[in-house]
């Protein structure tokens, strides 16, 4: 049993070590809201360790101590008892005293993490089966745009994630910014946070929501706030018409193979709504929701079958000749 | 038969005979008719709780399997045993067959063989009910099971959220399996709350007052008004997904006026009232054995009985801390922050009795024991992790991650299954006669305990890692696959324990030493009549002058004459101090009730075809409950 | 173990009124769980009721005419009731007899007024998640109402057969008591139905 204790507590140490620098770990905090949720983590830790070893000890020290013989299992231990009433109403009382304390510890947390800056930058984020819309809405109506699952925020100022789903419920979670939220159909919620650090922090759904509820994941980059205006300036811009005879012929192919009833690029007919914005997609670090890097190859495999790499998902099996596959592949890439 | 003659055998009763003779009659009438129709017939609460318990495992076994295929999915990154669509069907099979098909049943299950032999009495309230509610119980998992297998089995977890179970999202059947599977086991569970409620209200032995109800039965009958009170808002939430799904009401439609939170409510009012429905039984067992292998009563059995009914009372106000993060106003989710670590008192208060009992007893280190002793290590950190899943802010990173899983498990393995394995080593030579070997039962402990640590204790580290939950892979740059595979090593050690159990069982069937009619020393009456218990239970029913009564009678147990010995009869008592005051006739075997199950099975099935099943189904169930309630003329409706 | 007697319990009676009985205490738990049922339905009509800023949705109120005609019905049908009662616990069979008679007859009198009910309802189960509450929590209640109507009719066959033991007059009384619980389920669902919408 010590051996074990011994060994249990090691490992535990050595992954809580670990967890720190953990892509995706509630430990690494670099958030106003989640450094507030991992000092209170580590107060229960703490607590928690502590009573559980008091109470093992207890258990311990139980067994092992020399009794009294006794004749007939019914035979009065006078003495034991009250001391064992008064022990219980002790013990009793403390953990009241402590659930309490903890109670309390945690509603502080709670308004920290909810304090409601009203001046924050706002993202909406619209959950789909299996990928994240993202909008930036300006006052004027041309200097909002849409992209998807990559969602840049400026360093050091509050920033309101309002969520909302098209389908299913889904819950918005980068565990190095806050906790989660879920976005609920027919509702609205919020959630805010304030990046600490410039860093990329990725994220994920974590509401079970179908088939490729483990592929539905996406990152949220703190820039320094300069740099996050010239994104958005960039974001902004219509795709570039295509140039070469290549991308024109991709282009050409990617509206006469109806990918744009499903998808918008900007500045050209495309204007579906169903799947994601790909007016900038080649400036994204990952393709279908965080499910692979986006290069040449992912995208071409993407493209020529994406029920083999995400099974499921709505988008169809095109069937293309491999020359077609490599004009759209083209085209998509020089959308910078 | 003549006036007369019925008159004169009315007059035979059990205090003019000896006791043999005694023992040959109540055969005579309290047999289960021979045969594999006649065992169809079986209103024995014994024969039925065995069939209980035994279907029960077997659940167990399938949903275990189901686990060992998740771990060995989840064992490294982008592995690809199981496609997404099967891990998703198996994750829900594994909750939903756990939980209803296992957790619960098989608690109930103890209690129907139990609770009637230690309360003293010859058979459990409502038998015929009882019957029923096996069969329904049993079709109802068929029905799951024979679903999956079909690949029609359900997909949506076992808690099944709108709207993703809905018709839009989930076209096809599975949902509605899933649905259904729900109604069918609360008919079956909320039958057999009955019978515990009434058996233990009006049938205990006499002078078994309030104060001198063994904790086990306390906790079965907490535990039953849980069912009552939790369950009819399951049934109501499964009703309206069916009839959303099947005839297009909009209860969660949000687009004509239905809402999707409406179902979280209604279902973690049922669900979280749940775990206590499954724990509470287990603390019942961890009592039992705790006095038994201590060899003193337990300490403080008034602050534990109390303990039990705080915990029921309180359970109903803890549902929302599963809904933390659904946009809920912050006041409100506080209030429940409080209230789900206050459940945390009656929970500790408990441990404490148990502590001190083991602090003046002097153990007996046998296999039972063992399994409570992993209890308390498994279980008070399940609670603990439970107390820091209740703070909204900690919830928020943990909550639907592998945090969450490892706590639950810990609260639902070291709360619930180690105490019931416990108690199947320490009522196995009640139920068979034999005791189970214990160097199996030893190895059965020590893989048990250190295969659930191995494998759920890294699962708190990975949900802090950022796992999710429901995921059926993940990326290996995520440094998720170290612990996952350690865990899942853990998994197949657990895994193993079971095997070792189920030989155990299988090897000591036949070839285990026998045990006499109380191998433990133990102080409750079900200890008092023979193992196996005959069909009758006792040859007279005991009269309880002691909390204890085995321990403070020695060997001389004073009982109660004059029921009779020609028909079945038992003993209604008081409430409070139960005093006898009736002898009722208790219902002989019947067809009936496994006819009325089948007509049931028969509607639930085809309403989740066609609503028409409503119509043509619901004639066959009220003709077979007219022939179950029917007076056959025999002595036991003629009375 | 060995035995010995201390006490004889051959005079007691072999059955017993109300609470002296197993299955009125059945009665009692199915009552329990029963009544939750009603109060989680009626609980999920008023959170929808309490999410929607317009009630009902898209249909007005129904018609009070049946509703109402019931309750009093509902309220009238005690008196016959413990009549019914007051004769068993008596053993008078030419009373039960009667009393069971003129129930049953109330009782399908009331599953007609149920049908008009639905029919005056003036919203459908499919139109919107306020009719669906509605039909819901009308049709919960009418499955009570037809299986105590069941109960009374099979309970009268019976009586009027060499079936009527005393044992058979105590299950009268439970179902007298069962009716009690049907009416009283009643009252709360006429205000919930018939008068919330109209606020």
């Amino acid at each position: 049993m010590v051996v074990w204790l011994r060994s249990c507590l090691a490992v535990a140490a050595t992954c809580l070590l670990t967890s720190c620098s953990g892509r995706q770990s509630a430990f690494n905090a670099q958030a106003a809201q989640s450094e507030e949720i991992k000092r209170i983590l580590l107060i229960f830790i703490a607590v928690s360790t502590v009573v559980w070893a008091a109470v093992m000890l207890a258990l311990l020290l139980g067994l092992i101590q020399r009794k009294r013989p006794r004749d007939q299992p019914l035979d009065p231990h006078d003495v034991f008892e009250r001391r064992a009433g008064s022990a219980i109403l002790v013990a009793g009382i403390a953990t009241t005293i402590t659930v309490l304390a903890l109670s309390v510890v945690s509603y502080g947390a709670q308004r920290t993490v909810f304090a409601n800056d009203p001046a924050a930058v706002t993202v909406k984020v619209i959950g789909h089966q299996w990928w994240w819309e993202v909008q930036y809405q300006a006052d004027s109506p041309h200097l909002s745009f849409t992209t998807a699952n990559e969602i840049r925020v400026p360093v050091g100022q509050p920033v309101t994630a309002e969520l909302e789903s098209a389908d299913v419920i889904h819950s918005f979670w980068v565990p190095s910014l806050t906790g989660k939220m879920d976005l609920v159909t027919g509702q609205q919620n919020t959630v805010q946070f304030t990046a600490k650090s410039p860093g990329v922090y990725r994220g994920q759904c974590a509401e079970f929501c179908g088939a490729q509820h483990a592929h539905m994941a996406f990152t949220v980059t703190a820039l320094p706030p300069d740099e996050y205006r010239r994104w958005r300036d960039h974001q902004n811009q219509s795709a570039p018409s295509p140039s070469d005879p290549l991308s024109i012929r991709g282009e050409q192919l990617f509206r006469g193979r109806g990918c744009g009833l499903c998808h918008t690029i900007r500045g050209t007919l495309a204007g579906g709504q169903l799947g994601p914005d790909l007016t900038h997609i080649a400036s994204r670090e990952t393709i279908a929701a965080g499910t692979l890097p986006r290069n040449s190859g992912n995208l071409a495999a993407w493209i020529a079958d994406p029920q083999h790499i995400k099974p499921g998902n709505l988008m169809p099996k095109m069937s293309l000749r491999s020359d077609e596959l490599i004009a759209i592949l083209h085209y998509l890439e020089q959308l910078q | 038969m003549s006036d007369l003659a019925r008159d004169a055998a009315r007059h035979l009763r059990d205090n003019q005979l000896e006791q043999s003779e005694l023992a040959a009659l109540l055969l005579r009438i309290w047999h289960t008719p021979s045969g594999w129709l006649g065992s169809l017939t079986s209103v024995d609460h014994k024969v039925i709780g065995k069939r209980y318990i035994l279907t029960a495992f077997a659940f167990l076994i399938l949903g275990g399997l189901l686990a060992v295929l998740m771990r060995l999915q989840l064992a490294g990154a982008e592995r690809k045993l199981l496609s997404p669509d099967l891990y998703n069907q198996v994750f829900t099979m594994h909750g939903s067959t756990m939980m209803f098909l296992f957790a619960v049943p098989v608690m109930e299950a103890f209690a129907v063989y139990f609770v009637p032999l230690m309360v003293g009495t010859r058979n459990i309230a409502f038998p015929r009910l009882n019957a029923f509610s096996y069969w329904i119980f049993l079709f109802g998992g068929c029905f799951l099971w024979i679903a999956f297998l079909f690949n029609v089995g359900p997909d949506v977890g076992w808690f099944a959220y709108v709207p993703l179970s809905s018709l839009q999202y989930n076209p096809g059947k599975r949902a509605d399996v899933w649905a259904q599977m729900i109604t069918f086991t609360e008919v079956a569970a909320l039958a057999v709350a009955v019978e515990i409620v009434v058996t233990v209200f009006k049938q205990r032995a006499v002078g078994m007052t309030l104060d001198r109800i063994p904790v086990f039965v306390w906790a079965m009958l907490v535990t039953s008004f849980l069912v009552l009170l939790a369950m009819p808002s399951i049934m109501v939430a499964s009703t309206t997904l069916i009839l959303d799904r099947l005839v297009n009401t909009h209860f969660y439609d949000t687009a004509s006026g239905g809402n999707v939170l409406l179902w979280q409510h209604l279902f973690w009012f049922f669900g979280h009232p749940e775990v206590y429905i499954i724990f509470i039984p287990g603390t019942g067992m961890v009592s039992m054995i705790i006095a038994t292998f201590a060899g003193r009563p337990v300490v403080g059995y008034t602050i534990i009985v109390l303990s039990l009914i705080a915990t029921g009372f309180l359970s109903f106000g803890l549902w929302v801390h599963h809904m933390f993060v659904t946009g809920l106003p912050q006041l409100g989710a506080s209030m429940f922050t409080a209230s789900s670590m206050l459940i945390a008192v009656p929970s500790g208060l408990q441990i404490f009795c148990w502590l001190a009992t083991l602090w003046d007893g002097r153990p007996v280190y046998r296999t039972p024991l063992l399994f409570v002793l992993g209890f308390f290590a498994i279980f008070v950190l399940g609670g603990l992790s439970g107390v820091m899943v209740a703070s909204v802010p900690i919830d928020m990173q943990v909550h639907d991650t592998y945090f969450v899983v490892a706590h639950f498990h810990y609260v639902l393995i070291g709360g619930a299954v180690f105490p019931l394995v416990g108690a199947v080593y320490y009522w196995f030579p009640k139920i068979t006669g034999r005791m189970l070997n214990e160097t199996l039962g030893r190895w059965n402990f020590w893989l048990a305990f250190i295969g659930f640590n191995v494998a759920f204790f890294p699962m708190h580290i990975l949900g802090l890692m950022g796992m999710p939950r429901r995921v059926y892979t993940y990326t290996p740059e995520l440094g998720w696959d170290h612990l996952n595979f350690l865990s899942s090593a853990g998994a197949l050690v657990f895994a193993a324990s079971f095997a070792l159990l189920i030989a155990n069982v299988v090897l000591s069937l036949n070839r285990g030493e026998r045990a006499g009619d109380n191998p433990w020393d133990a102080s409750t009456l079900e200890w008092a009549t023979s193992s196996p218990p005959p069909p009758y239970n006792f040859s007279r029913i005991p009269l309880v002058t002691h909390r204890d009564p085995l321990w403070a009678e020695g060997v001389n147990l004073p009982v109660v004459a004059g029921l009779s010995v020609e028909r079945r009869e038992v003993l209604l008592s008081s409430i409070a101090d139960a005093e006898p005051h009736t002898r009722e006739a208790s219902p002989e075997p019947s067809i009936w009730p496994l006819l009325t199950a089948i007509a049931t099975t028969t509607f639930f099935v085809g309403s989740i075809f066609t609503p028409w099943a409503a119509v043509w189904g619901t004639p066959p169930i009220a003709i077979a409950l007219i022939g179950w309630f029917w007076p056959t003329g025999s002595k036991e409706d003629e009375e | 173990m060995k035995q010995t007697i201390v006490r004889n319990v051959n005079e007691l009676p072999t059955y017993g009124f109300g609470s002296q009985t197993g299955p009125w205490w059945g009665a009692m738990a199915f009552i329990a769980l029963e009544g939750m049922g009603f109060a989680v339905a009626i609980a999920a009509y008023l959170y929808l009721y309490a999410v929607n800023s317009k009630w009902p949705l898209n249909s007005p109120p129904p018609d009070l005419w049946p509703g109402t005609l019931e309750t009093a019905v509902y309220v009238l049908s005690a008196i016959p009731n413990q009549f019914t009662n007051r004769w068993a616990r008596r053993f008078d069979l030419r009373g039960v007899r009667i009393g069971l008679v003129i129930m049953s007859l109330i009782g399908l009198a009331l599953l007609v007024i149920r049908g008009f009910e639905f029919a005056h309802l003036n919203t459908r189960w499919d139109l919107d998640a306020y009719g669906s509450a509605v039909w819901f929590v009308l049709a919960l209640h009418t499955t009570h109402l037809a299986t105590d109507v069941g109960d009374t009719l099979v309970l009268t066959v019976l009586m009027f057969t060499r079936h009527a033991t005393p044992r058979r007059f105590s299950d009268v009384t439970d179902n007298v008591f069962y009716w009690n619980f049907v009416v009283i389920a009643w009252l709360p669902l006429y205000v919930l139905l018939d008068w919330a919408p109209r606020l």
